[in-house]
């Protein structure tokens, strides 16, 4: 059974969905709010949101999970996203995804344990001409190399 | 026989007049434009291969296996998703088409378990049945890779494999087996309405979701099994078939539920039911069910289903069994003696609306010509008789105009006291699939229905109106219709008495029936209804829907007539789309109406002093049929506790739950002398009977119901009756001991007999009816295939009748005493009384009766939610407990009636529609407490229900 969202949360939410309620396709823009809100979509606010947009839990369910951007968790502080897209892996893109792995102690997916950087996959960052291609906080990193991983891990765990 | 199979066109019908030819594999084949490949194909008597299609739902072009190659066209389209077009060459089997199918194929195997032999579809998958017609032989990819199949794998946990969800009650999930085609996801969104499944993820990591990643008993799936019906493998299965196995045999009968009368397959192993599959060539149902009547069936073989005859001297005696002929002698003598001692009136019947045509049928012929009199009824008597009055007034027929496909072409639709997607499932789902193609809804209800708001629906107006002033509400939409002159004025020149028009018209423009002069005692905005009188006058097609939340009302009959009158000013009668449409509560409540179970009428509606109708039966029978009308069930109670009456045989009813005021319907049972009881179980009627004649079920018995668009459906007999006889032969046996010779071998002769005394059954008999499938009366000479749609072009009566409504407000009032208005209704996975649906696993849905009250109400009184609360009104108390909620509006409370414990009608009012004695159950004034356990009624009932059930020589039940 879902959880039933506290008063808080659920005012929170309520203002998010207030602020794109009328829009187009208000649904991608009300859980971009949320997650901007909370750092995540927490389960709770799936039934808030599916009665705000007359939709069924299940609607909801389905798109959140659709898109891998939607968090289910708080991530870490720093995000840090490297391509497994074909152009980048053509260009070495694996040997410094296992490198980011050994350098931050992280599989994909996983947070450590500091909360300071989450690592991802990610599929195609449309900069394949300057692959192999990351991102870190929202930042495009271009013909990522061996250098330029230290620079990122010295950075996120500063 | 054998199992009925149904052909599977892949895609839903076209319904253009327009056709177009195409070729197909060498074929020719004509089909209405919009026609898929897949479809026209599959009309060809070609099968093309295919997973994700079914004809239940829209196309979806996901399973890449239908794949076709059309001449002049670059590809292999999806012929589920590509139109026929004049013209096209279509080829369903090449070289090429047959490498990619098998490649498909093999991609689906690699990830699905090969455990054929073991698993509950095998026989019934169309995976495997896939595999076979691709020749699938080989899977080049092997089973070892990435897969939903295996808990483990590579001696660690797999993440992607999921157990199995056996939550519902009368089905699986397993994931295991899922091949995300999406059949079960789109069969609840476009089928059943409700959007509770999703594909959660994406690529391979897809997965079907109820709601957000629950459990299915914890989403929002209402267990209609539209998933399961549609699922091609063994994803979603009954648990039945998973304990049984695959049925051998088949026959098509009607559910024995709700007023809608869904088709149904019964597939059985033997004389085991194994499921029920709704029938698509249903008309009522196209193909569609709920929970009850595809699942709840497991009643009619439970353990507390009585199945021998009883007889006792004194309701406080145990029961005796005895046999069937000592039984019926013993009743056949106590009812002549009663008559030799009271009078010919002293004794009387009560037919079943559950109960076949046929049965009724015989039922009041047993009284009218056995007994000598005319005191029969039927429980429609407290649920639908002021349709009959009211509806016979304005057009001339006690029924409603249309048939259910109907809704498909309406615009603006407009319930009334009614809940169809808990009361009336599959219409429910019908109504919903319209509205999201666009019409628009109003619906007129003190309390917040689904209806009103859920996923993907959304009413235009919601009137929610104090109960019990229907007629004002109804009224004020009639004059703003009329004095904004909105009226269809070339209509009512037409088809109407323009005088009585012009009578009403005036009537209603009075300022006294403005919304603004009506909104203080109605509670409704006048604004509201401004706008809703506006849409529904101008929308396009307008129907109506009501149910009882209209006819259980002191004015239950002239919110009728005022439906009928807005129906009429609009324009809304006599074609597709629109119509006053009575929701039917049960399986055969028109049919017993029609069969003539009422005291003042033979069957077909004629009056008992109306002579010709009269001597048609008189001639048949061989017997003289009194002309004066007989007791209504409140009467013969009344005449029961003064002393008069004395003898009733009551079959499939339970008069003391389901009626009102109980201790007085329990003082006039006690009061009499021999009272017997026809049902499956020792209901609480029972309690106070002398004589108990165990009944059948609806699969123990041939015979007809008629549903709530007047459809005469077959019910097929596909189970010996564990009580021995069909409750047709108990009559027919207890007739003869009365000394009545009467020789029906099958039902079919009585339906023989009705067609030949009934006009509007002239043309009914069941050859015709196992030849087209059902029928809709009138089915005479003048209407020689049934009438879907009534008074065409005409009205049955002539002139359509305009009818003031004048607003009387109830007596019941609320004061100080007593200041919240309390209204009843049902839910869905229980039925009524509960005397079923209580004895199957629908009980995990609503396992008590629960009082609705307003947070605002609640605390004032200090309740919380889940508390124990005592509900008490003039008539008594009984306790239940409270569920917060602001689907009422202050001032209103809401209870179900499913249970015998709960009694709501301890509290409900001997208060009666004026015209037809239909009780008031919809208002009565009550008084909310906190409590902290059954009121003494409760126990003492209790105790009195339980003293009254020892059978003797069987132990007593320990539950």
């Amino acid at each position: 059974m879902m959880q039933a969202a506290g008063t808080e949360t659920r005012q929170r939410v309520a203002d998010v969905v207030d602020a794109f309620k009328g829009q187009d396709g208000a649904l991608l823009l009300i859980l971009h709010g949320i997650q901007d809100e909370f750092g995540y979509v927490p389960d709770e606010t799936v039934p808030v949101v599916a009665d705000a947009l007359n939709l069924s839990r299940a609607d909801v369910h389905g798109v959140i999970t659709f898109y891998h951007d939607y968090r289910k968790h708080p991530a870490g502080r720093h995000v840090l996203k490297i391509c497994r897209a074909e152009a980048c892996q053509a260009m070495g893109g694996e040997a410094m995804v296992e490198r980011a792995m050994e350098l931050l102690g992280l599989n994909f997916h996983e947070t450590s344990s500091d909360n300071a950087v989450t690592l991802e996959p990610v599929f195609c960052l449309g900069l394949c001409a300057c692959a192999p291609a990351a991102m870190l906080d929202g930042q495009l990193i271009g013909r990522l190399d061996e250098d330029k991983l230290r620079e990122i891990v010295t950075e996120v765990r500063a | 026989m054998g199992l009925i199979h149904e052909i599977d066109f892949g895609t839903p019908a076209a319904l253009s007049d327009k056709t177009i030819t195409l070729t197909i594999d060498g074929r020719e084949i004509t089909v209405p434009e919009g026609t898929s490949v897949m479809r026209a194909s599959m009309e060809a008597g070609i099968q093309v291969p295919k997973l994700c299609a079914t004809d239940m739902v829209d196309a979806f072009g996901s399973c890449r296996l239908c794949l076709v190659e059309v001449e002049g066209r670059n590809g292999t389209p999806a012929s589920c998703t590509t139109p026929a077009a004049e013209g096209m060459v279509v080829h369903t089997q090449t070289e090429r088409l047959k490498t990619i199918r098998k490649g498909v194929m093999e991609l689906y195997i690699s990830d699905h378990p090969l455990d054929c032999l073991t698993c509950a579809a095998n026989g019934d998958c169309e995976l495997q049945d896939m595999a076979g017609a691709v020749g699938l032989r080989d899977v080049r990819y092997g089973y070892e890779g990435d897969n939903h199949v295996r808990a483990k794998q590579d001696s660690g946990i797999n993440a992607k494999w999921m157990p199995k969800d056996e939550s519902n009650p009368y089905f699986t999930y397993d994931p295991a087996k899922c091949i995300v085609c999406s059949r079960c996801v789109r069969a609840c969104q476009e089928v059943q309405g409700t959007f509770a499944l999703t594909i959660e993820g994406r690529g391979f990591d897809s997965r079907v979701s109820p709601s957000a990643h629950e459990l299915f008993i914890d989403s929002e799936c209402v267990s209609c099994g539209a998933c399961v019906q549609a699922c091609p493998t063994a994803t979603l299965t009954e648990k039945s078939v998973i304990a049984i196995g695959q049925p051998e045999h088949s026959a098509v009968t009607t559910c024995a539920y709700c007023g809608v009368g869904c088709s149904f397959k019964a597939e059985m192993r033997g004389e085991e039911l194994i499921r029920m599959v709704p029938w698509k060539e249903g008309q009522a149902n196209r193909g569609h069910s709920c929970v009850k009547g595809r699942f709840a069936y497991g009643y009619s073989t439970h353990k507390d289903r009585i199945l021998n005859p009883m007889i006792r001297e004194k309701i406080t005696d145990p029961w005796r069994e005895v046999s069937w002929e000592e039984a019926l002698n013993y009743t056949a003598s106590e009812f002549r003696r009663l008559q030799y001692q009271y009078g010919r009136a002293s004794v009387g019947g009560i037919t079943s609306s559950r109960c076949t045509n046929e049965e009724t049928f015989l039922m009041q012929k047993l009284i009218r010509a056995g007994f000598g009199n005319n005191n029969v009824d039927t429980c429609a008597r407290v649920c639908h008789s002021p349709t009959g009055y009211g509806l016979g007034q304005a057009f001339g027929t006690s029924a409603g105009t249309q048939n259910f496909d109907s809704v498909e072409h309406s615009d603006v639709v407009v319930v009334i006291g009614a809940n169809p997607t808990d009361g009336h499932p599959v219409f429910g789902s019908r109504l919903k699939k319209r509205l999201r193609q666009g019409a628009q809804l109003i619906v007129i209800d003190p309390r917040r229905t689904d209806l009103v708001k859920s996923p993907h629906i959304k009413a235009a107006h919601h009137l929610a109106l104090k109960p019990g002033t229907n007629v004002a509400v109804m009224t004020a939409l009639a004059h703003v219709i009329v004095t904004e002159g909105l009226q269809d004025e070339g209509f009512i020149r037409d088809r109407c008495d323009w005088s009585e028009f012009e009578d009403w018209a005036e009537f209603v423009s009075e300022e006294r029936h403005s919304p603004e002069a009506t909104e203080d005692y109605t509670g409704v905005p006048a604004d509201e209804i401004r706008r809703a009188a506006r849409l529904f006058a101008t929308g396009g097609n307008g129907a109506i829907y009501y149910g009882l939340g209209v006819t259980e009302h002191s004015q239950g009959s002239t919110t009728v007539m005022a439906i009928a009158n807005l129906a009429m000013v609009t324009g809304n009668i006599g074609r597709p789309g629109v119509g006053v449409n009575p929701l039917r509560g049960q399986n055969n409540v028109q049919g017993s109406c029609d069969m003539g179970s009422f005291p003042h009428e033979l069957p077909g509606y004629r009056h008992v002093s109306d002579e010709a109708a009269r001597d048609v039966f008189e001639k048949m029978w061989g017997v003289t049929i009194s002309s004066e009308p007989g007791l209504r069930i409140p009467n013969m109670l009344d005449a029961a506790v003064e002393g008069s009456f004395k003898g009733l045989y009551i079959q499939g009813e339970d008069i003391l739950q389901s009626d009102p005021d109980t201790k007085h319907v329990a003082a006039g049972l006690a009061a009499m002398e021999c009272v017997v009881v026809q049902d499956l179980f020792l209901n609480e009627t029972a309690n106070y009977a002398h004589v108990f004649l165990p009944g059948s079920t609806f699969l123990e018995k041939d015979g007809t119901f008629t549903n709530a668009e007047r459809r005469i459906n077959r019910v097929r007999k596909v189970m010996t009756p564990k009580n021995g006889y069909a409750d047709w032969e108990v009559t027919q046996n207890l007739a003869r001991a009365m000394g009545l010779d009467w020789e029906y071998t099958h039902p079919s002769e009585i339906m023989d007999e009705i067609a030949i005394t009934t006009p509007s059954f002239a043309g009914v008999n069941y050859p015709y009816l196992d030849q087209v499938g059902s029928v809709q009366w009138p089915c005479n000479e003048h209407f020689p295939v049934g009438s879907p749609i009534m008074h065409v072009d005409g009205f049955v009566r002539g002139k359509g009748k305009f009818i003031r409504t004048e607003y009387v407000a109830t007596d019941e009032r609320t004061g100080p005493r007593f200041p919240l208005l309390l209204t009843t209704g049902r839910i869905l996975s229980q039925y009524n009384v509960g005397a079923q649906t209580r004895r199957t696993d629908n009980v995990v849905w609503h396992p008590e009766d629960k009082l609705e009250i307003h947070p605002h109400d609640a605390e004032q009184r200090g309740i919380h939610d889940n508390d124990w609360v005592k509900l008490s009104s003039r008539s008594g108390d009984t306790t239940l407990r409270a569920t917060i909620t602001t689907r009422v509006s202050p001032g209103v409370v809401y209870t179900t009636f499913h249970h015998p414990t709960t009694q709501a009608n301890v509290i409900t009012t001997d208060y009666s529609d004026w015209a037809t004695n239909c009780p008031e159950y919809k208002v009565t004034a009550v008084q909310i407490s906190p409590s902290n356990g059954p009121s003494d009624w409760q126990v003492e009932y209790d105790e009195q229900a339980r003293r009254s059930r020892r059978i003797a020589g069987h132990l007593e039940a320990a539950e």
